[in-house]
């Protein structure tokens, strides 16, 4: 083990024992052209024989995945961010620029919507926001007539209609939406650098491959389940029926062969792309400076840098926004980072009580 | 498109990476949008008000590619004195016939003409028998010599004409009918127009959902006059993209799964228009006419001769009289209700699923009950199959599975890898694919099921000497048969569609091979070389890598395996190329013929210099710079002087469901739209209806990309029914607010014909629209859930009804209008008591009819 082995840059492979280890393999997963079709995900599932995740409708957006588990190893997450200004830093009307906000149409409506929710026998009676009886009867029933465009709107403000919030904390604009983005990102094991799963492993369930990748073998471990708190991004996970942990193997077996990745393979837009480490962070970083020149100045790369919390992620990503925004943590980092600090503190501890007990003793004498 | 098509949205992906703008029209904002440059939220349904305000823009700013317009359009036509346009008729063009509510053409017609347009009592025949399909692709019938005004001044040019016809739809007029911002819609039109002409070329891509509105045919001409009066047809990077919603759907109409054609887009013959051999053939081939279609007799008999070879003889005029006949409407939804009538006793139903894809869900599941048998084909147990013990209609006592009398035969189908074969997708480049496995258990291809289908048939008649019995013992009924299964070669019949010398056995290489004495075989004529040489050409394989752009060894392309349609007009009149940029086919001087990266679209050695001779009528009427060579008179149609049922111009018509009166005309809808008025299909009254407020809503559907079609091949995947698990209506919060709908609660949706339950998807995807000065709001759903499968649930398709285009018969699927309120439906037969007071409220007692021609003046006092 290297001196250097429990944090800061490092190539893993080689310090992991390879020798004449092959280039390190990764992915550079381009959200800015990520259309969320989850090819990935059926690829990986179909490839890897992973179980499905149970049919729930989760109700945010078009993720029903929910997030990366034993049996998800390729999660698509889907971010509706309603934004008061198109932010794309040009003078281009946003999306929904001009739209009216508030209530429909117009009182008659409202006449035939009250009476025909009366009862249908089966709801508990989720009552009109709008009194549409009372309305119309102030209004007549004029049908074609012009809607006030100013009319106070029920959904304006502080309504909670029960959609899922994507904005960070402390960012909520009370201004009318004009634009809009969907954002979109294939989410993945980072594979990363100092892998904190990789470390904790009591078995040796989890081993580095000679492509630098992280794999659980699932034949030995013994589902204790150390992994799945060292993770800093809580992506590895055990799965309800049998205790073991499971997570993306980076198609490890494919690998072998000579064959890029099923999600990278199923990918149609080339969001997630597989290579060389090495060379995919030099492309990533040509995309972003692509992006900034065309105006999109809020791309930004994540878990490329070497120097960071995990020494960098086998898995790297390019965002449009705060990582928060798709669920990940703003600065992780490997629980190991601070063992030496730890064991200082601890020796520290140690000494100190020990220097204490020997005052006591050495007190008391006096 | 990256909904539907993902894998085909890369190349835009790709394209915008090299600096392409994306532009995106749609209703709700999508995975399309949220790539996209720009996002335009639009109504449902006002789709020509839109497009004609972009042809208004283009004429009234003159920002036509003029030098294209005048060279290969019709614009410089003089359109007929007789003509009245939609803008002097309050939304009616001359001709029209309140009794059959079709047109008398022939004022439609180019000057001196009046005598060639269709009659209305043809018209009326046309609309049963969509012949507007066909005429759509090889062009009714026109002289060659039209009076005509190259400088476009003449106020009864075509130019004009469209020019005044649209001179109404201006910014203000596409935002009080669409709701979209003047500047927003600016903005596109600034975009496209500036992106064509010499140097650059713009593409117009739509899916299918795009067609299925009561004037569909309509709003894919009002693309296509702007592609063209933008030069952007027959050139690189332009064009107009359908997106076809299978595999192979474009070769389910070259080789036509549809009523009314034959291979090849020849048409159907009727059993009135068509009683002689003679009066087929020249139906196609309009003997004064020019163009391609002049040689229609040797396509149709070397079809006739595929079909009954040694026994189609000149003398029994190739086996003419053993084709079935149309004899009027046999399209699938006037299928469907004969079937609820009792007058179609069995049916097959082959990889489709009406029962939940189709509009009118429970008309199709009621027809289909009450059947003496039904044959089910699929690689699923589908709802279609099951109707009779799972469908909605057990719940509330209109299917009871006891006294269901319909059979119903379940056979597996193997699924495209468990069989070879072709694709034919959008771009018309056949492609071959191999077997990969085996087909598993009793699953069986298509063409294993009609080749042994049709040999046991042939048995059982053997001997037989009644005349109805000819037709199918002498056909063609021998191929290669293969393997255990005894699996007929798809090459074989490859070979015998691309066609062969019938002496000497020698594959065909062109159409033009083609003869009419019955020399030659071919079971479709545009498929003609796809054998080339004895190769397979539709299997070729070379990586666009290793060749250049056009890729012209992958697959094969019909017609004559081109990759551009019409592309004589990539090159000026005189044949150079508009620039360097976008060069593509061109004449070569030197050579004399054409040239280029793709197989020119033009008959290789006749000069653009070329001028007809006096009464010169087929190809050689077709002159130098006549590039749109299968139209009758060789030019791009701005105007359709004849074959359209509903008008040689688009127009703006509501939707036949709409809440809003339309603003344009009296008119409200499409006034020949096809309606079949019965008590189990109603429809939605719209202004100037009364109680139009009864179903207060506009609504959409369209797929998801986890989920395929009516859902027969992807709610049966564990791996794709997680992804989307539950039936859902998308909602903006304002509507939310509006009704009291609950994110992740139940809402049901309710029309004349249905009531739908749903979760509720709250969604900042779809906003409320400003239409003529009221706020509309539309709502969203997927139609993929039905009774069977891993998930489950209502469908969308139940709440549409049957109204149709009346040039192809297609349903009007994508829009129209409903109520929505919190909870859930009702069940059992209290479901039809419900939907049943919505009719009475709406005004729908026995004996309504909805209006078909709406005048202004007689509009309600109350509207």
């Amino acid at each position: 083990m290297g001196s250097n082995s429990l944090y800061g840059p490092l190539d893993p492979a080689p310090d992991a024992g390879y020798t004449d280890a092959p280039p390190r393999m990764g992915f550079f997963t381009d959200t800015s052209v990520c259309i969320g079709c989850k090819a990935c995900e059926v690829a990986c599932k179909t490839w890897n024989a992973v179980p499905d995740d149970g049919f729930d409708l989760l109700g945010h957006s078009y993720d029903n995945t929910g997030g990366l588990t034993a049996n998800s190893w390729r999660h698509v997450a889907f971010i509706e961010q309603p934004r008061s200004s198109s932010g794309a830093g040009t003078d281009v009307p946003g999306a929904f620029a001009g739209l009216p906000v508030g209530p429909s149409s117009v009182p008659a409506t409202n006449v035939v919507a009250a009476r025909a929710g009366a009862d249908t026998g089966t709801s508990p009676g989720i009552r009109p926001a709008v009194d549409a009886l009372a309305a119309a009867a102030t209004a007549g029933t004029e049908f074609l007539g012009t809607a006030p465009a100013t009319q106070a709107s029920p959904a304006g403000g502080a309504q909670f209609l029960g959609m899922p919030m994507t904005d960070l904390p402390g960012r909520v604009n009370e201004a009318p939406r004009t634009d809009f983005r969907w954002l979109m990102m294939s989410n993945v094991c980072k594979h990363c650098t100092h892998a904190g799963c990789l470390d904790v492993c009591p078995t040796g369930a989890l081993f580095r491959t000679e492509f630098g990748t992280v794999v659980v073998q699932e034949d030995i471990c013994n589902g204790c389940g150390y992994c799945i708190s060292a993770c800093p991004y809580g992506v590895i996970d055990r799965r309800e029926d049998d205790g073991r942990a499971w997570k993306c193997t980076l198609c490890y077996d494919r690998l072998g062969d000579g064959l890029e990745p099923a999600c990278a393979k199923a990918c149609p837009t080339e969001s997630i792309q597989f290579g060389e480490l090495s060379e995919l962070r030099e492309r990533a970083a040509r995309r972003v400076e692509t992006l900034h020149e065309n105006g999109v100045a809020e791309a930004r790369l994540y878990g490329n840098d070497p120097s960071d919390g995990v020494g960098g992620d086998g898995a790297f990503f390019l965002l449009l926004d705060e990582p928060e925004v798709y669920g990940l943590p703003p600065d992780p980092h490997v629980p190991t980072r601070d063992i030496v600090l730890m064991w200082k503190r601890a020796g520290l501890a140690a000494l100190t009580m020990a220097a204490t007990a020997v005052v006591a003793f050495a007190g008391r004498r006096q | 498109m990256a909904e539907a098509h993902p894998v085909g949205f890369q190349w835009v992906i790709e394209a915008k990476n090299r600096g392409a703008k994306v532009i995106h029209v749609d209703p709700r904002f999508t995975r399309t949008s949220a790539l996209a440059h720009t996002y335009l939220p639009v109504r449902a349904g006002a789709d020509i008000a839109f497009l004609g305000g972009v042809v208004n823009y283009i004429l009234s700013n003159e920002k036509d590619f003029r030098e294209y317009v005048v060279a290969y359009t019709n614009a410089s036509m003089i359109v007929s004195e007789d003509f009245q346009d939609t803008e002097d008729l309050d939304g009616l063009f001359s001709g029209y016939d309140p009794e059959t509510n079709t047109y008398d053409q022939s004022s439609w017609q180019y000057a001196g003409q009046q005598d060639e347009g269709q009659g209305q009592g043809e018209s009326h025949v046309d609309r049963e028998t969509a012949s507007g399909l066909e005429q759509e692709s090889h062009g009714p019938p026109i002289p060659a010599d039209v009076p005509r005004d190259p400088t476009l001044q003449d106020p009864r040019c075509v130019y004009q004409v469209l020019k005044r016809h649209y001179a109404r739809y201006t910014p203000e007029v596409v935002e009080r009918l669409c709701g979209v911002p003047q500047e927003k819609f600016l903005e596109v039109c600034e975009a496209w127009t500036a992106n064509s002409g010499r140097e650059r070329t713009t593409a117009l891509v739509y899916s299918v959902g795009w067609t299925q509105h009561s004037v569909g045919v309509q709003y894919i001409r009002t693309g296509a006059i702007i592609q063209l009066l933008l030069g952007n047809m027959g050139r690189p990077g332009g064009g107009v993209m359908a997106l076809r919603g299978h595999a192979s759907i474009q070769g389910s109409t070259d080789i036509p799964t549809l009523f009314n054609l034959l291979p090849g887009y020849l048409p159907m013959p009727h059993f009135k228009q068509h009683q002689l051999f003679d009066q087929w053939i020249d139906a196609i081939r309009h003997p004064e006419q020019a163009g391609f279609w002049a040689n229609a007799k040797s396509y149709a008999v070397s079809l006739l001769k595929s079909y009954w070879g040694d026994a189609a003889t000149a003398e029994n005029d190739y086996g003419y009289g053993w084709m079935p006949r149309l004899t009027g409407d046999h399209g699938t939804y006037q299928q469907v209700l004969d079937m609820i009538d009792g007058k179609v006793k069995g049916y097959f139903l082959l990889g489709q699923n009406p029962a939940v894809g189709s509009a009118h869900g429970k008309a199709q599941r009621l027809g289909m009950a009450n059947l003496d048998w039904l044959v089910v084909r699929d690689l699923f147990m589908i709802e279609s199959a099951t109707f009779w013990k799972n469908g909605p209609e057990i719940g509330t006592g209109e299917i009871v599975p006891e006294e269901c009398k319909t059979e119903v035969f379940f056979m597996p189908a193997a699924s495209h890898a468990e069989k070879s074969g072709t694709f034919t997708q959008t771009q018309r480049m056949l492609q071959w694919r191999e077997q990969a496995v085996e087909p598993s258990g009793d699953a069986r291809s298509e063409l294993w099921f009609f080749y042994h289908l049709g040999r046991i048939i042939r048995e059982r008649l053997a001997g037989s000497t009644r005349p109805r019995d000819a037709g199918i013992l002498n056909l063609t009924w021998d191929y290669e048969l293969h393997g255990e299964l005894e699996e007929p070669s798809g090459e074989d019949v490859l070979k015998e569609i691309n066609g062969y010398d019938v002496t000497t056995g020698k594959l065909l290489s062109s159409f033009t091979e083609m003869k009419s004495d019955g020399s030659t075989s071919g079971g479709c004529w545009i498929y003609t070389g796809v054998y080339k040489d004895g190769v397979n050409q539709a299997a070729r394989r070379k990586p666009g890598s290793e060749q250049n752009y056009v890729a012209r060894e992958w697959g094969w392309a019909w017609p004559a395996d081109r990759r551009t349609l019409y592309n004589r007009a990539s090159a000026d009149p005189d044949g150079k190329p508009w620039s360097e940029r976008k060069k593509y086919v061109w004449w070569d001087e030197a050579k004399g013929e054409w040239v280029g990266d793709d197989v020119p679209d033009f008959e290789k050695t006749k000069p653009p210099s070329y001028r007809p001779a006096e009464g010169a009528t087929g190809v050689e009427a077709i002159s130098g710079d006549d590039a749109f060579i299968m139209q009758g008179d060789g030019k791009g149609w701005l105007y359709a002087p004849s074959g359209l049922i509903d008008g040689p111009m688009p127009t703006h018509y509501e939707p036949a469901e709409s809440t809003v009166r339309n603003p344009l005309y009296g008119q409200q809808a499409n006034p020949t739209r096809k309606v079949y008025e019965r008590s189990d299909n109603l429809t939605n009254p719209s202004p100037p209806e009364r109680h139009a407020e009864v179903f207060p809503y506009v609504f959409s559907t369209s797929r998801l990309t986890e989920h395929h079609t009516a859902g027969g091949m992807s709610r049966q995947l564990a791996y794709l029914s997680e992804l989307q698990p539950e039936m859902f209506v998308e909602v903006s919060p304002e509507l939310a607010a509006e009704r009291g709908l609950e994110h992740m609660g139940w809402a049901h949706m309710v029309t004349a014909r249905a009531a739908i339950e749903a979760r509720v998807m709250v969604t900042d995807r779809l906003a409320p629209l400003r239409i003529d000065g009221r706020v509309v709001h539309q709502l969203w759903m997927p139609y993929h859930w039905g009774s069977e499968g891993l998930v489950t649930g209502d469908s969308a398709n139940d709440l549409i009804g049957i109204t149709l285009d009346p040039n192809v018969l297609i349903q009007e699927s994508k829009v129209g209008t409903c109520d929505i309120q919190p909870g859930r439906r009702p069940t059992g037969p209290e479901l039809l008591t419900y939907v049943q007071g919505y009719r009475d409220r709406a005004g729908l007692t026995p004996g309504h009819r909805t209006p078909i021609e709406t005048p202004r003046d007689a509009d309600d006092g109350q509207q």
